[in-house]
């Protein structure tokens, strides 16, 4: 029985979280849901900490969620396989340039970062 | 025979569901067997599942990839938007906000400049590609983020399929990347201690990549590298279809 109160949780994260990015998209005058996804997200994580907090997150109800949760990877396999892949093969070596060129970029922020993150650290002891 | 068509036609979701279950059985046997780990079944699995779309566009002429073909007719569902999202949201099960805070202000900087970044040279790339409305290059800049955040996007902005499929063409390709380019480059970047790890998990994001890809680093920096970029998609998904959407908008304007 427990496990469904698992999947309610985040079921109502998933309503409330859309909602949010529904109105926000109206508020914003585009006709488009805004971050729907991102606010369900941050919304279970803190509803994940809360309940943990108070003891009330049991594992039966953890299982409800990733149940799910492990369903992603086929979810997202379905849904690649129901894009229209023949009208995409058109920009096939853009996908390629646009997967690559960006992350290598990306990436190679990693020095700067860990530069500025040993300072921070160095700092800390001294504050 | 007949019979045996239209019943598996009337239970669309359940022939979907095994379809897919044999699809990632698969590509884990490739995985493992033919590429020795090094690219990860989920990777090989979307691949198929792509390629799966493009017979299903070549048979039916539509739109909806396999889903056209009556018989995977439950690929509509399982890979509809509802699902998609829901089980997406799930995820955020495994990021905790106090394990975030470890990473301080760096790991935060990571994962906005990793999404930023990473976006507008998706969207340059798009622009040079000869697509000039806001939506086709929003999505496939979101697409560059990761496999997930270019399709949400998409459905957000109201991209056309073919550019949605693009994004997540471009997603997998660096998800692919990231599995294989990590251990390469990981001593090139100091990529060598959990903060580090936080950091590059913010600046590439693909979840599965990074996991795969620090895995054939360092297995214990993995769960470091999980955290921030568990927290890139859902950033990715709030970020692209809003500010950066209405950013590329008024540039294209």
């Amino acid at each position: 029985m427990m496990i469904v109160y698992g999947v309610a949780l985040l079921a109502v994260c998933y309503l409330l979280g859309q909602s949010v990015g529904e109105l926000l998209g109206q508020w914003l005058g585009i006709h488009a849901n805004v971050g729907g996804v991102g606010f369900a997200m941050t919304l279970l994580i803190l509803a994940n900490q809360w309940l943990h907090k108070r003891r009330w997150l049991t594992s039966e109800m953890e299982q409800g969620i990733l149940f799910w949760s492990n369903l992603y990877i086929p979810v997202i396999v379905a849904m690649s396989a129901t894009q229209n892949v023949s009208a995409a093969l058109t920009g096939g070596v853009l996908a390629v340039l646009a997967g690559v060129i960006p992350t290598a970029l990306a990436i190679s922020a990693l020095p700067l970062l860990a530069k500025m993150a040993r300072s921070t650290v160095n700092k800390t002891p001294e504050a | 025979m007949k019979s045996i068509l239209e019943l598996l036609s009337k239970n669309g979701l359940v022939v979907a569901l095994l379809t897919t279950g044999i699809m990632v059985m698969f590509a884990q046997f490739i995985s493992k067997r033919v590429t020795g780990k090094r690219i990860p079944g989920a990777a090989i699995a979307i691949l198929m599942g792509l390629v799966l779309a493009w017979i299903g566009g070549q048979i039916t002429g539509g739109k909806s990839g396999i889903a056209d073909v009556s018989l995977f007719s439950g690929f509509a569902l399982l890979g509809g938007s509802m699902l998609r999202d829901f089980t997406i949201v799930s995820t955020a099960m495994g990021a905790r906000f106090s394990e975030m805070r470890r990473a301080g202000i760096p790991g935060a900087i990571a994962l906005a400049l990793g999404i930023v970044l990473t976006f507008f040279a998706g969207a340059v790339l798009a622009w040079m590609a000869g697509y000039r409305d806001a939506e086709s290059i929003t999505t496939i800049g979101a697409g560059a983020c990761t496999f997930i955040v270019g399709p949400v996007t998409g459905a957000a902005v109201g991209a056309s399929s073919d550019v949605i499929a693009i994004s997540i063409a471009a997603g997998v390709a660096k998800s692919i990347l990231v599995t294989v380019g990590t251990a390469p480059v990981a001593r090139w970047i100091g990529l060598n201690s959990p903060q580090t790890a936080m950091i590059y998990g913010g600046l590439a994001g693909t979840t599965s990549g990074v996991a795969a890809g620090l895995a054939s680093t360092d297995p214990k920096l993995v769960p470091y590298g999980a955290i921030t970029a568990t927290f890139y998609t859902g950033l990715g998904c709030l970020l692209c279809p809003s500010i950066l959407y209405i950013i590329v908008k008024w540039l294209v304007q």
